[in-house]
């Protein structure tokens, strides 16, 4: 009466699993490869910052808007201090507000969308009213009214950054966990007697939290450039150094007018580029994770043809 | 045996013998007014999915319920389980009114009854092993005080489930099995925590002809072990072959209710009679002429008036438009245990 | 039975798919003569290789398909020239019911559009002519000609599965291909498909092949039936003398794992999985399951052979002297 194993013959199919999301999804594609390296790059210059900055970023050191040299490879800025050292400081803080911020989002994004999904009624109306409102604040006024009022900590602008960009995470993950509370087997789970909080810890979370991290990368992203622009207006602590407040530095002390392309274009080009890795890898993410992106064969149906091969003499 | 239940629940409250009773069962779903509908005070509509439904299941015994889309087989099933609550009507499972209570007074109860779904591919966490989904339910109710205590249950519950050697499949992840399989799986899930009552939902309409008999043989052994199974399905052959008692469902109610073989080879109800003469036979030479019902059926927001049948009924009568039947034993019955709910049988 | 020359004649049949690691040989020589207002049953289960096989019929396979052998509508192989050769014949001469095709309608789209869409693609009608045709496509299905201004979901289950055949005659094909027509379906509208499609096949003269896994309805609805197993024909004939004489145990296998509504006897199930396509078999594919099986089956495969009227089966049993066999 007992099947016949035929374990090995079963094709296997193409789910979720614990070793799937490392090789498929993080190092299976190669623009989340490539994103992957960039970030780590930035993370590890922003960490050992301190040790590799070749000069002071307080005290002068050459004239003001010196053109880049052997000794100063990006040149000085408007106070005379080492570019350089100017930006490899400033990574520190970008990055570090860039994640923090992203975390912050994340939570309060992550946590909403699961209780709005999971629960669904009442507390699903109530919460994406609250999720609506959110999207339609404005952001820049928003930062520079919580300037005014809490003070230009960074501290504060992780904060903001994470109270204004968390409500598309929410959106994301309220439909995943949707999606995933009708499953069988968690039906199975709360018909055997499982509470709300083993369905969601074993159930739920581990099938929303790779689309969760994808997202939290996007979000690093946008979180960088939020505080570049931040930085830009003013409204960080002006004791701080980031790319955004180099930038503001460089354009408010002149730079334009010396032609020192130095002193603006380092900052810019590395929000950019974190930017843009980050995007590249959280994209890549979400498309692997995402399988309603994948696209059938929708291509015109042309198979091919084989020669028939030759008849056996035997027959 | 080691670790057996602790904290076993009273003797069970003779009640004839009957491990589950349903009286009376009525469960309906408000149809969604929109905003508009609420405002224009529009009349709210209801989807009568259960209707006033009675049966019972003793223990050791197979009852298939039967019946198309849209009878309300799989809305009274997810009653009886508390998954959904009933409007009217009470449930007693083991002597005991369970109708009204709450999820967490609920909870020792799910020990006993336990549910099996139709779909075997989308029943297993695909991120868990055989051996977690298994001892899942252990750890849900506390059972077992160590993991090789709960590791013993669960080869035992696979053994049983007829997957063996259950080495073999202990560290498996679902997408490596085949679906007989994976439904193997859930019924060992199931039957770990030793339930009295077994629901099972369609299991073998989406596996293979091949291997459907071997899961509903394991059903057939499982209940001679004194397990209670309660089979919804849509296939009459499948129930006449394995079920002992049949309870044809339609628009809500049974219709009729019987011994499996007799229902079958005697049908008393015009609805029953339709059905079995369209089931197509294996035998090509066993060309009955079938009766097929004109239209489908109709929509369980608007019940028809009197007898819910009579629309499509082939034998109606000017006053089935007006009397409901009740479900009770006709005169042409062969044993008092086979009920219709038709006047002219 | 119909005399004449057969409307569709598949020989040697073959269906790879390109699959990461290798090849997966999803059909491995098909050959089947279909007459006009015959009905055909191909049954098998999953992964048998029968909707590949209609599929092939079409010409509708994916870009990692390749494809080998004849297939002769009315005569002419459409499969010599690939798309090429194939596209004359779609819709026009063979046409087919997909499976789930009742949950395949463009939502946005009337059902009365659906149909004439094919009318317009292959030059058969057009605009008030084609509507006008539409509307008598739905009637001969059993739906009033008025529906066809309705979308598809104020149609239910049974009526979208009538729509799908109207738009699959659309084009007035000789022969007709069911994937699985009944499978979602509760069993009374199940009867009504079938004998819709029984009717057509009738007042037509529409040849059909139905595909199912469902034995009982091939058993009620078709003349004939191919049994296939891991991409092979198993056994072949009238499907009267599959069920009272089979000459290959799948066959035999196969009905005793179905119940039956009236029959008492067992119902057994067959132990094991079929086996994979993508590495070579060797000996008898259904060796491993098989009751009845013997030294020879494991290194050697059968070959389709004539067992009596117009039935074949492949299998070594049938060569054995009985005394060996039992």
């Amino acid at each position: 009466m007992t099947e016949a194993i035929g374990l090995v013959d079963t094709p296997v199919a193409t789910e979720s699993t614990r070793r799937g999301f490392i090789r498929e999804v993080l190092f299976g594609q190669r623009a989340s490869v490539v994103g992957l390296v960039v970030l780590l790059f930035f993370v590890v210059i922003a960490i050992i910052g301190p040790w590799i900055e070749p000069y002071s970023t307080t005290t002068q050191v050459g004239p003001v808007y010196a053109p880049p040299s052997s000794q100063h490879w990006l040149g000085l800025d408007d106070g005379g201090i080492d570019m350089l050292s100017e930006v490899i400081a400033g990574a520190r803080v970008s990055m570090v507000v860039g994640f923090a911020g992203a975390a912050v989002a994340m939570i309060i994004g992550g946590g909403v969308g699961l209780l709005s999904g999971y629960f669904g009624n009442k507390t699903d109306i109530f919460l994406m009213r609250i999720t609506d409102y959110f999207l339609v604040i404005p952001d820049v006024p928003l930062m520079i009214v919580a300037a005014a009022v809490f003070g230009r900590s960074t501290l504060n602008v992780v904060l903001i950054i994470g109270i204004i960009y968390w409500t598309s995470t929410a959106r994301l993950i309220r439909a995943q966990v949707k999606s995933v509370r009708e499953r069988v087997y968690v039906k199975r789970a709360r018909a055997l007697g499982g509470g709300h909080g083993r369905l969601v810890r074993k159930h739920i979370t581990p099938q929303v939290a790779p689309l969760l991290v994808a997202n939290t990368v996007l979000t690093i992203a946008i979180a960088v450039f939020a505080e570049t622009y931040i930085a830009f207006l003013g409204l960080e602590d002006p004791s701080t150094i980031s790319w955004g407040k180099l930038i503001q530095n460089s354009l408010s002390g002149g730079a334009i007018f010396h032609k020192a392309w130095w002193a603006i274009i380092p900052p810019g080009l590395c929000v950019t580029i974190v930017i843009l890795a980050a995007t590249m890898m959280g994209q890549a993410m979400e498309d692997a994770l995402n399988p309603r992106l994948r696209v059938g064969h929708l291509s015109v149906r042309r198979f091919r043809l084989r020669p028939l091969r030759g008849r056996l003499e035997s027959e | 045996m080691s670790a057996e239940q602790t904290a076993m629940p009273p003797a069970e409250a003779e009640s004839g013998g009957q491990l589950l009773e349903v009286e009376g069962l009525v469960t309906r779903y408000p149809v969604p007014r929109g905003l508009l509908g609420t405002i224009r005070r529009r009349e709210q509509l209801h989807v009568h999915a259960v209707e006033g439904v009675d049966f019972s299941v003793g223990p050791g015994e197979m009852l298939a319920l039967v019946g198309e889309s849209g009878c309300g087989k799989t809305t009274t099933a997810q009653t009886v389980m508390r998954m959904v609550d009933a409007d009217e009507g009470r449930i007693s499972f083991r002597g005991q009114d369970i109708s009204r209570l709450n999820h967490k007074q609920l909870r020792p109860l799910r020990r006993e009854m336990q549910i099996i779904y139709q779909d075997p591919y989308e029943s297993l966490d695909p991120r868990y092993r055989v051996r977690d989904t298994v001892a899942e339910p252990l750890l849900i109710h506390g059972i077992g005080a160590s993991a090789a205590e709960r590791d013993a249950l669960v080869v035992q519950a696979l053994v049983q489930a007829g997957l063996e050697p259950p080495e073999l499949y202990l560290d498996r992840f679902p997408h490596e099995l085949s679906g007989g399989q994976r439904q193997r799986v859930a019924i060992a899930a199931a039957m770990v925590l030793k339930p009295k009552l077994l629901l099972a939902d369609e299991p073998v309409s989406m596996l293979d002809v091949s291997v459907r008999a071997g899961i509903l043989r394991l059903l057939d052994e499982l209940r001679r072990d004194g397990l209670a199974i309660v089979m919804i399905t849509h296939d009459l052959s499948t129930a006449a072959h394995f079920a002992d008692r049949i309870a044809v469902m339609y628009l809500g109610r049974i219709v009729e209710e019987g011994p499996a073989k007799e229902v079958v080879r005697t049908p008393l109800h015009p609805y029953t009679k339709a059905l079995i003469s369209v089931v197509p036979k294996r035998d090509p030479r066993d060309a009955t002429a079938p009766q097929i019902l004109t239209g489908e059926t109709p929509n369980p927001v608007h019940i028809p008036s009197g007898c819910r049948f009579h629309p499509r009924c082939p034998i109606a009568e000017e006053r089935c438009k007006t009397i409901d039947p009740e479900l009770r034993t006709p005169g042409s019955a062969t044993t008092p245990q086979h009920r219709a709910a038709c006047i002219l049988a | 039975m119909s005399a004449g020359t057969p409307v569709l004649s598949v020989e040697d049949l073959e269906v790879w798919f390109d699959v990461p690691g290798g090849e997966l040989h999803a059909v491995q020589g098909v050959a089947f003569d279909l007459y006009p207002g015959e009905r055909m049953g191909l049954v098998g289960e999953s992964g048998c290789g029968k909707t590949t096989t209609v599929l092939a019929l079409m010409g509708l396979l994916p870009p990692n398909a390749s494809v080998a052998g004849r297939v002769l509508v009315e005569g002419e192989d459409a499969l010599a020239k690939g798309e090429e050769s194939m596209a004359p014949h779609r819709w026009r001469d063979v046409a087919m019911v997909f499976q789930g095709a009742m949950n395949a309608f463009n939502p946005v789209k009337t059902v009365g559009w659906q149909i004439v869409e094919p009318m317009e693609l292959h030059g058969i009608a057009a605009g008030r002519a084609a509507r006008k045709q539409a509307a008598e496509l739905l009637e001969m299905v059993g739906i009033s000609g008025s529906r066809a201004d309705r979308y598809p979901h104020e149609f239910s289950g049974g009526m979208r599965q009538r729509a799908a055949i109207a738009m699959a005659l659309a084009c007035n094909p000789k022969v007709l291909l069911a994937d699985e027509p009944t499978t979602a379906l509760d069993v009374m509208v199940q009867a009504q498909i079938l004998e819709l499609l029984v009717r057509l096949t009738e007042d037509l003269g529409l040849a059909m092949i139905l595909v199912t896994h469902d034995l009982p309805v091939v058993a009620q609805v078709c003349r004939r039936a191919a049994v296939m197993y891991a991409g092979k024909v198993a056994e072949s004939g009238p499907i009267e003398t599959l069920f009272h004489d089979p000459r290959h145990p799948y066959t035999r296998m196969l009905f005793q794992a179905t119940p039956d509504l009236y029959g008492d006897d067992e119902v057994t199930s067959i132990p094991g999985a079929p086996p994979r396509l993508d590495r070579e078999v060797v000996g008898c594919p259904f060796q491993p399951r098989c009751d009845s099986a013997f030294a020879r089956c494991a290194h050697e495969e059968p070959r389709l052979r004539e067992v009596g009227d117009n039935h074949t089966a492949a299998c070594h049993l049938n060569d054995v002297p009985a005394e060996v066999a039992g």
